[in-house]
């Protein structure tokens, strides 16, 4: 049998076999998990989106979602609105949450497409609240998040992720301490949009100053944190026209 | 059927005198990548030690039906699928657990202590000896990992798996209210490879059986 092994009909055969039974495998692994799968992002969506706007089960320091079971019903509840922009358009539609923001950034580069934008409008404790989702690059791969901001376009709260930044490094951008310097950073200067810079060698670690459009940087992680800054000026920017008309 | 003697040996010498990072130097690039922080060098440790010992195991099944002219693209391709299974598994079943470990996926596929294993081990030994020597090499790579992660965050952070261990440093509480001061450039690959440098020189002054002759 040993033999065998070696001669080149042989080796074709196994890797062809292989190759047959390996993709056999994965292709009915992925199939029959893939509903889970979407189900499982369509739920974390809903939880970004409600982090963002401060409906979260945080303890001291860590970054808890609200549960899994009453995600459907506090979503439906605090979500008032969902609305997309397309050009001068806006419609309202219950399911704008799950409009892939990728998919939307590489359409819109054909002159022929329109892009749409989502916004979510929250009620929380009486105050109405803009959520924003946002999207861009940071070292590795794909950052992404929500941004929600008060009737005066002020940053109510944050959710950051990303796909593959460098654990404890770049990764930190989805940790409490980050995500936490945003509240309450101002985005527009005297009317004018700035956006937020994530600063190194910032004078203002505790971040006290809520309106010099910087938030503290990272240790070790300066490409994820210009990403970043980069993401919120491209991407908040496209909102404010439609925010500001909004307010009227 | 129980352990021999030899097969206990498979365990606890990549532990010490036959540690993959400090003696073989591999794996060293996952080692710099990821440990500035204690909890990602754990993660990655489990991770590690469950496709090394289902790998070995799966490579060994196969020892004698792999053509060797194409085993190396047969072990790439069984670590592939096992990481690819288990990401897949995790999504489904475990979202939250694989949101924290999707970073991790790339780079166990590229792992070379693996691959080392599967060619220098598994090809030419049984699946229970296989398993036991992949579940050894992985604590082995645990170990250090978890070693220079513990002195990454501790020094560079001033933090132990994200617990203030020396106080605030904005607030200037616990050593901090003495001048102490966080390494930053302990959070940068070079000092990861600095340490992994000072762990080697330490186990091999100890042991100078390990010093190779020149």
């Amino acid at each position: 049998m040993a033999k065998n092994t070696e001669s080149n009909l042989y080796t074709v055969l196994f890797a062809t076999g292989m190759v047959i039974v390996v993709g056999a495998l994965l292709a009915y692994l992925a199939a029959s998990l893939k509903d889970k799968i979407a189900e499982n992002k369509r739920i974390e969506k809903q939880q970004n989106i409600l982090y963002a706007m401060g409906i979260n089960d945080n303890e001291e320091g860590s970054v808890e979602f609200i549960s899994k079971d009453i995600v459907e019903e506090v979503f439906s509840k605090n979500i008032t609105k969902q609305l997309v922009f397309k050009g001068n358009d806006v419609i309202e539609d219950k399911d704008a949450y799950l409009i892939d923001i990728k998919k939307e950034e590489t359409l819109a580069k054909k002159d022929s497409y329109q892009r749409r934008l989502p916004l979510f409008i929250g009620q929380k404790d009486g105050e109405e609240l803009y959520i924003v989702p946002v999207r861009g690059k940071g070292l590795w791969d794909a950052i992404w998040g929500y941004v929600a901001l008060t009737e005066d376009l002020i940053v109510y709260g944050v959710y950051f992720d990303h796909k593959g930044e460098t654990p404890g490094l770049g990764s930190n951008i989805k940790e409490r301490f980050f995500m936490d310097d945003f509240k309450g950073e101002h985005i527009l200067d005297n009317g004018v949009f700035k956006g937020i810079d994530v600063a190194k060698g910032n004078a203002d670690p505790k971040n006290l100053d809520k309106t010099d459009f910087e938030v503290d940087a990272i240790a070790g992680s300066t490409i994820t944190g210009d990403g970043l800054a980069m993401m919120l000026k491209k991407d908040l920017k496209m909102y404010i026209p439609h925010l500001k008309k909004l307010k009227q | 059927m129980g352990l021999t003697k030899k097969d206990l040996k498979l365990i606890t010498d990549p532990l010490a005198d036959n540690n993959p990072i400090t003696i073989q130097v591999l794996g060293i690039c996952s080692a710099l990548a990821i440990t500035a922080e204690l909890k990602a060098s754990i993660v990655m440790s489990i991770a590690v030690l469950f496709v090394m010992g289902l790998g070995n195991l799966t490579i060994s099944l196969l020892r004698n039906i792999i053509p060797s002219k194409i085993r190396i693209i047969v072990q790439l391709i069984v670590v592939a699928t096992l990481v690819i299974i288990v990401d897949l598994i995790l999504k489904a079943f475990a979202y939250e657990l694989s949101k924290t470990l999707s970073v991790f996926v790339g780079l166990i596929i590229t792992n070379c202590i693996i691959m080392g294993r599967f060619e220098a081990f598994a090809l030419g030994n049984g699946p229970l000896r296989s398993f036991i020597d992949g579940v050894g090499n992985a604590l082995g790579y645990a170990v250090i990992l978890i070693i220079v992660g513990f002195f990454r965050e501790l020094l560079g952070s001033g933090t132990l798996l994200g617990f203030k261990v020396l106080g605030d440093p904005i607030e200037k509480t616990g050593v901090y209210a003495y001048g102490y001061e966080n390494n930053g450039f302990m959070l940068l690959a070079p000092m990861a490879l600095i340490t992994v440098g000072i762990i080697i020189w330490v186990q091999r002054s100890r042991n100078r059986a390990l010093i190779e002759e020149n």
